[in-house]
């Protein structure tokens, strides 16, 4: 994300509000947005969503094709996630190689649903040792108002849940325009999603507009999901050159369990 | 204690043996080398010198640029040279993980180019190239807050430990192997490095936060000792 830095008095007056509060939209400082998930976006992915938090919308589709497995994973199906921060979406995004943040969006929101074991991969053998699914993910921003990462990891959920298993010929061909009816194997139980926090001056907020995002000095996403009747961390990562206290890190350990049943409450009706 | 043996019979917070040594290429204005075990990773600062391209230079800072990657044979399955972008994902983690100890207020449109690879990996490359890092920038004399320490934790099924080797990043049943790389100021409990791949309930985060603290102890006297070294 090529960023366009935020002046020293937009810093000033949200590190003032953040400190007693307030935000500019009139929500609390760990309140997200409204979320909405919304599906069918293309026809011609095995499966695919659209999500909303506020002005961020973000578009997941995934598409299945068979492939061949890792050698260090031969009774699995694979799993890849990409995606592109397209000019469409923000005069911040820039074309040419993607930039950091091009990359970081797709590993983040692999590891959280990869990490969860939210796909059971095992299940998406066609013939051991040689052909196996290979899951695509890609994830396109359509409007980037702050917190893509989490709309992304909601969005390749969403999209997951509703995903069909294409079917093949005798000759082992994907038909794709056959009506498929098998479902993806996945998790009942589990719906991993990501919940980044961010922190500017002593204050911690959560789904922030693109202003606030920018304004912050450090962000840090977490992969959480429910796996056996507990919450489970299952990815992790720090951003920005600036360091968090061991105080913060444990505050976060509180806020995320509760946070993370909150957003399932909101999600449940769309998934 | 562990309820699962770990492969190499050490106990739950024991790191592997560790190696440091400053001063290891001459050309640059500082150089380390760290490793935890059969991980060897080599570290080299250049700067601060004029910062190309022109628009990255900040005028009211120097800016710290890391470079991390594996070299094509520390792996088994040879490593294409060139950047993935995993390799580009962990150059920007070791940046932020230095970048808070390390003032360059006084070396504006500046750069220090830090470049860190991998001789030999037996996992935990990222944290052995920050240790590494961290010296050669306090071998560079750089204005430093810290030293930075980083050690990857970890948790095998439900035990937590320190210093993963490469067949623990591998261990399979329970809840699986989880790997936690953090890196921290020595001195200070101010955390500059965290990543996490795997499962781990929040409220054991403390565990490991704990378990890092003291590991980060050891890996910062293995660290002070090498830069004595260099200077008597």
């Amino acid at each position: 994300m090529s960023s366009m830095e935020s002046t020293n008095l937009t810093i000033t007056t949200l590190k003032r509000m953040f400190g007693e509060g307030k935000r500019f939209d009139g929500r609390g400082l760990l309140d997200y947005r409204d979320i909405v998930v919304t599906y069918d976006v293309s026809n011609k992915a095995e499966g695919s969503a659209r999500v909303k938090i506020g002005k961020t919308e973000v578009i997941v589709g995934v598409k299945l094709a068979p492939g061949t497995p890792y050698p260090d994973s031969l009774d699995k199906g694979n799993l890849m996630v990409s995606g592109d921060l397209l000019p469409l979406a923000s005069p911040r995004f820039e074309s040419g190689p993607p930039g950091f943040a091009a990359v970081e969006l797709p590993r983040l929101v692999d590891r959280a649903i990869r990490e969860s074991h939210m796909i059971d991969l095992s299940k998406l053998v066609i013939k051991k040792g040689e052909k196996v699914w290979t899951v695509m993910i890609d994830i396109y921003p359509l409007n980037d108002d702050g917190n893509l990462i989490d709309a992304a990891s909601i969005g390749a959920m969403a999209a997951l849940k509703k995903t069909v298993i294409p079917e093949l010929d005798e000759n082992g061909i994907v038909d794709y325009e056959k009506k498929a009816k098998k479902e993806l194997p996945v998790s009942e139980e589990t719906a991993p999603i990501s919940i980044s926090f961010f922190k500017l001056g002593d204050a911690i907020i959560l789904d922030p507009t693109r202003e606030e995002e920018e304004a912050c000095d450090t962000r840090i996403t977490f992969g959480i999901s429910e796996w056996k009747k507990q919450y489970m961390i299952n990815s992790c990562q720090k951003s920005k050159p600036v360091s968090l206290t061991e105080k913060e890190i444990l505050k976060m350990m509180e806020i995320l369990p509760e946070k993370f049943e909150q957003l399932n409450k909101k999600l449940k009706k769309f998934l | 204690m562990t309820a699962h043996k770990r492969t190499d019979g050490r106990t739950a917070t024991e790191l592997r043996p560790m190696i440091a040594k400053v001063g290891v290429i001459p050309n640059a204005d500082g150089s380390a080398i760290f490793s935890f075990g059969d991980t060897v990773a080599i570290a080299a600062v250049y700067g601060p010198r004029q910062l190309h391209p022109q628009h990255m230079q900040d005028p009211s800072t120097g800016i710290l640029r890391c470079t991390y990657d594996l070299l094509s044979f520390s792996v088994y399955d040879r490593k294409k040279p060139g950047p993935s972008r995993r390799s580009q994902e962990i150059s920007k983690v070791t940046e932020w993980a230095l970048a808070p100890a390390i003032d360059l207020v006084g070396f504006p449109n500046q750069v220090v180019d830090v470049q860190i690879y991998i001789i030999q990996a037996d996992a935990g490359t990222r944290t052995a190239g920050i240790n590494a890092a961290s010296m050669a920038l306090a071998h560079a004399g750089l204005p430093m807050k810290d030293l930075i320490c980083s050690v990857a934790c970890g948790k095998l099924d439900k035990d937590i430990v320190v210093d993963l080797n490469k067949d623990e990043e591998d261990f399979e049943g329970g809840e699986g192997p989880t790997d936690f790389p953090i890196a921290k100021f020595a001195t200070s409990d101010d955390f500059t490095l965290m990543q996490l791949d795997g499962m781990i309930q929040p409220e054991r985060v403390k565990e490991v936060l704990e378990v890092a603290k003291e590991a980060c102890k050891e890996i910062y006297e293995v660290q002070k000792k090498a830069l004595k070294e260099v200077i008597e």
